[in-house]
């Protein structure tokens, strides 16, 4: 009944969220270093392994679901599918910079340089990161907030469809140097892909919590604006300064207005 | 106990791995941590914020008791919070 009673749910479940994902953390830390062998090749050094491929896998999954989100916003013309999107995209980039250190951090344990130009995986990891990285800067560029979501979802959905295609080619090349991952799953001893699962798992359930957390907050904020303008007798539909982040307090200048229209 | 444990484990070679191997689980630990301190901050701006909004209402509110809807409930409210002090205490 107090659920049905709240207007917004970007809040719900999250506490049971972040204490499922501490959990999930710290089952996972205890499997990497107390139960998972050392491998016969690197030895301790592939315990990297278990932190570097789970946030590559998310972060690039977190890319595709951006895309997709942007699709339903299309559709729906909902911003609020347009700040889902924006949020995921946003927390993927920041997955894939941790993608980039661990990465460089084991490639100079394991080759002796930090960053390998030849290694196809590596490239296309950055160009992927890269495109991604003018996603921001191109919200930012549109003043206008009705363009600035359709132009992001439409650059959304094609660096999404992007993301896959760069996988399969760098899969494809004949070149490769880099250790598989999914293709090896089944190939690791059982103890090393349980452990690596429960990293993807954990991985995945980091990814969301730092969503929903942002996604809360941000509506939070949209929400304290509009009744800011409300209070303040400022017009709900107000031109707001320049940002690249995108506007969902539709809903909440909707009510805003329909408050001001009854009065009597 | 901790020490039963620890003696039970196997030991990890933290000789010349171990440092990267750190590295890395360290670089994901900071980014949760940057993460959650930016939200620290938001949360102590959004406080600020509800209390100024707090000061403004109560600062509209008195000088326009029935502007909205929402400004006549509160008024309703502080009305029937007068009339019935003992059954809400109750």
């Amino acid at each position: 009944m107090e659920r049905s009673s709240r207007p917004f749910g970007y809040g719900n479940g999250l506490r049971t969220l972040s204490i499922a994902t501490v959990i999930a953390i710290a089952v996972t830390l205890s499997l990497v270093f107390f139960y998972a062998p050392l491998e016969a090749e690197q030895g301790f050094l592939q315990k990297i392994f278990y932190v570097h491929v789970p946030l590559a896998i998310v972060a690039l999954c977190g890319f595709v679901l951006g895309g997709l989100l942007a699709i339903q916003h299309l559709r729906t013309r909902d911003a609020r599918w347009d700040m889902r999107s924006y949020v995921v995209i946003h927390m993927s980039l920041i997955f894939a910079v941790g993608t980039l250190i661990t990465g460089s951090i084991w490639a100079k344990g394991s080759w002796g340089h930090w960053w390998v130009w030849s290694e196809p995986t590596l490239v296309s990891f950055l160009i992927i990161f890269l495109l991604y990285a003018t996603y921001q800067p191109l919200r930012f560029a549109i003043e206008d907030p009705e363009r600035q979501a359709r132009y992001a979802s439409v650059f959304a959905i094609t660096a999404g469809a992007f993301v896959p295609l760069n996988f399969i080619a760098v899969r494809l090349s004949t070149e490769y140097l880099h250790p598989r991952v999914l293709g090896s799953t089944s190939n690791l001893p059982g103890s090393m892909a349980l452990t690596f699962l429960v990293s993807l798992g954990s991985m995945a359930l980091l990814f969301a919590t730092l969503c929903k957390y942002e996604l809360t907050a941000k509506h939070t904020r949209s929400q304290l604006r509009a009744l800011r303008r409300r209070l303040s007798g400022e017009h709900a539909d107000a031109p707001r300064a320049r940002s690249a982040v995108p506007a969902i307090q539709h809903a909440a200048a909707a009510s805003a207005r329909a408050g001001v229209r009854s009065v009597p | 106990m901790f020490a039963t444990i620890l003696a039970e484990t196997p030991a990890l070679p933290l000789h010349t791995a171990g440092k990267y191997v750190a590295g890395a689980y360290i670089v994901l630990f900071a980014i949760v941590l940057i993460y959650v301190a930016i939200m620290a901050i938001r949360l102590s701006r959004i406080e600020r914020d509800l209390g100024e909004l707090l000061s403004l209402s109560e600062h509209t509110g008195t000088g326009r008791p029935n502007a909205s809807p929402a400004g006549g409930q509160a008024g309703a409210g502080t009305e029937r919070q007068g009339q019935q002090p003992e059954s809400t205490l109750a």
